[in-house]
């Protein structure tokens, strides 16, 4: 997986531990002797990084290469592909991304939608089969990419439905939901029922109690759920390709470009999605800190 | 339709046979139930007596399998929780967590649009001494804090029917001392009916104008305080209810004002007025502090029950008083409550001693010290709770 699905990640798990203090590395007391740990473990962790993020420095390096028609080699720094991102093969790229992103929106919505309300019946009601859906939800996750995709596309095919981006948002709003409804879920077990039940005690209606309690409080939860979907239906080529029809979206158009050059507007676009993942988490980071500071200045 | 307006005063309670089962056993077996307006109610029993659901029915957190709930003569029975006049203290206070404090006891006044919310939320903070922490969050609070801002919350709406559910039970000895003596004044400043559901029989003795105790989903026996332990009807009450020395016999001789039991080796002799069954076997009984030492054979006398001797297995001396206990041939063990007058206890282990009580203090039940119900399910709101949420957890790690 790329790495906006790590961003993605890494943002989830920042909302879902909300509520938990922020670990503080423990200081060791300085040692006389160097021993194995002490230098192993640095440099194990140094390489570590290296690795994961060599390929995201060069789409960023190279995203300012003067390229003329593939971005290999590298031929002198410019700023014209940040600036004129639109301009290249008359916008393919942005079309592309465009796309991905109304994809990505559209389906989030939905499945943040419908994920939510299935996480809370599967754990606040009893009714048959209540397991069975909660394996069921399972599948997709579990499934293969291309078993999905092939056997969606085949669906499509008997049913006569043209593919199209309809067809793309059906098919990630179905696999996303299954991811929502499994972060959710475990926020709405972690919810005590007696807080629902001092709202009903205090005149809320049922509705009342849902806007202003139930909801702020899974909140964190689907929060994670809607990134998580967004990353997730943002970066899915497998399932997408057997689905789109002649849609472009950007992974598509980075996976065709590939075979004859891709051009450095992709490297602009895929460093620009990085940044401002980046720069969430870092937002998000820099106000919990905020935040506790105050809470502890309170308290 | 949600209640408008506040109650003017505390409203009668009725429970008309209430019954309630749950898949797999019964909490409430037959409950009739009158809890007069303005009166400080106390339901004491042990953890799965059915205390807590009966609370919740009349919270309309549960619905009866039979039976109907009035409040204030008005059948409330098919109405939906958040259309009761009826606030509960919950046992975790369930203070949202998202909210500030005032907003917490604002929450139930703006839902019923009541005018100037804010205005009133301050002044029950006043009430509970914590409005200047209004703008903080629940988990900024102590225990106890938090215990006053869900009095806040619920008081602020003056209720007709005030809900405590074990509101004291996660406090520790001297706070809750002082929150018993903050709830009793509250109740009586604000005069409104208060159903205190609690286990503690000693925080219901001394908050309660009444208390009913229940067990196994019926109540036992229900009066003032003074009148359920000095007169306990059942082994239940007299044992839940402080301590008894109980002791079972056969009815050997009436006269027009007492009957007289063979038992423990001797003749315990207890008034009519205060046995509840007069022949056959019957359990009579008696209270430790009433009970006299004698370290020589007391006379024969009309005024005063008799056993003995007996000898002392253990003493323990807790400052105002000294618990004797006493091995009486037939009787088995004998607990004396001897109030220490003089310095130290009168009489060391070993010691041959004779056991005297007052007539007049001698009680007789209706029924035999049983077996077993010690240890029943656990089904407090706060376990409920935590149960469903466990059962929930495990169900997710399953998969």
């Amino acid at each position: 997986m790329s790495g906006e699905v790590q961003a993605g990640a890494a943002l989830s798990g920042l909302a879902e531990s909300e509520q938990q203090e922020a670990r503080r590395p423990v200081r060791r007391p300085r040692g006389r002797r160097i021993g194995l740990g002490d230098w192993l473990l640095p440099a194990y962790t140094i390489i570590a990084f290296v690795f994961l993020l060599i390929p995201i420095a060069y789409t960023f390096v190279f995203s300012f290469n003067d390229s003329i028609k593939s971005n290999i080699s590298w031929r002198g720094f410019t700023l014209d592909k940040w600036l004129n991102v639109c301009r290249v093969e008359g916008g393919a790229v942005c079309e592309a991304f465009g796309n991905s992103v109304v994809i990505g929106v559209t389906a989030t919505v939905i499945a943040t939608a419908l994920g939510t309300m299935i996480a809370i019946a599967l754990v606040r009601y009893r009714f048959r089969a209540r397991s069975a859906i909660s394996l069921l939800l399972f599948l997709p996750m579990a499934t293969p990419e291309v078993v999905l995709g092939a056997g969606l596309a085949a669906q499509f095919l008997a049913v006569g439905v043209p593919k199209d981006m309809t067809t793309i948002i059906l098919a990630h709003t179905m696999f996303c939901i299954s991811f929502v409804v499994v972060t959710v879920k475990a926020r709405v077990a972690s919810l005590d029922p007696a807080l629902e039940e001092a709202g009903r005690d205090l005149y809320a209606s049922p509705a009342q109690v849902f806007r202003r309690i139930t909801f702020p409080l899974l909140t964190p939860g689907i929060l994670a759920a809607a990134l998580l979907s967004f990353a997730l239906s943002f970066d899915d080529f497998i399932i997408m390709n057997f689905n789109s029809g002649s849609t472009s979206t950007f992974p598509k158009y980075v996976y065709i470009s590939a075979s004859r050059g891709i051009p450095a507007e992709a490297n602009v676009i895929a460093s620009a999605v990085f940044l401002l993942a980046l720069v969430l988490v870092i937002g998000a980071q820099v106000s919990r800190a905020a935040r506790a500071k105050r809470l502890a200045k309170l308290g | 339709m949600a209640v408008r307006e506040f109650a003017e005063r505390g409203a009668d309670l009725e429970l008309v046979g209430i019954q309630k089962r749950f898949p797999g056993f019964t909490a409430i077996e037959e409950l009739d139930l009158v809890i007069p307006a303005g009166s400080f109610f106390a339901l004491l029993g042990p953890s799965g007596c059915g205390k807590t659901t009966t609370l919740r029915l009349v919270a309309g957190l549960e619905e009866p399998t039979k039976g109907r709930i009035l409040i204030g003569g008005k059948d409330v029975t098919d109405t939906k929780s958040h259309e009761r006049p009826v606030n509960t203290v919950f046992q975790s206070y369930a203070l949202f967590p998202h909210m500030t404090i005032i907003e917490n006891v604002a929450f139930g006044l703006k839902r019923r649009r009541i005018g100037d919310p804010l205005g009133k939320a301050h002044e029950a903070l006043k009430l509970v001494e914590l409005d200047h922490i209004a703008q903080r969050k629940p988990q900024q609070l102590s225990g106890g804090q938090q215990q006053r801002v869900a009095l806040a919350r619920a008081i602020v709406n003056r209720p007709a029917l005030l809900l405590l559910d074990e509101p004291l039970g996660a406090l520790d000895l001297k706070l809750r001392r002082q929150m018993q003596l903050e709830l009793k004044t509250i109740q009586e400043e604000v005069g409104l009916t208060f159903l205190h559901v609690t286990h503690d029989q000693e925080e219901a003795m001394t908050m309660a104008d009444t208390v009913a105790v229940m067990n196994n989903g019926v109540i036992e026996q229900m009066g003032a305080p003074e009148e359920l332990y000095e007169l306990p009807r059942t082994s239940f009450v007299a044992n839940f209810l402080g301590q008894s020395n109980l002791f079972t016999g056969a009815v050997v001789g009436t006269t027009g004002t007492a009957i007289t039991v063979a038992a423990a080796g001797g003749r315990i002799v207890v008034p009519t007025s205060r046995a509840q069954r007069h022949q056959g076997e019957v359990t009579v009984g008696v209270r430790p502090e009433k009970v006299t030492l004698h370290v020589e054979e007391p006379g024969e006398s009309s005024a005063r029950s008799v056993l003995g001797p007996g000898r002392i297995v253990d003493v323990s001396f807790s400052g105002v008083s000294t618990q004797y206990l006493v091995d009486v041939a037939g009787a088995g063990t004998v607990v004396v409550f001897a109030q220490n007058m003089g310095f130290g206890p009168v009489a060391e282990v070993g010691t041959e001693v004779w056991l005297s009580w007052a007539i007049d203090h001698g009680f007789g039940l209706d029924d035999e010290p049983g077996e077993g119900g010690r240890f029943p399910a656990d089904d407090s709101t706060r376990s409920i709770a935590v149960q469903r949420r466990e059962a929930l957890v495990s169900e997710l790690e399953e998969h």
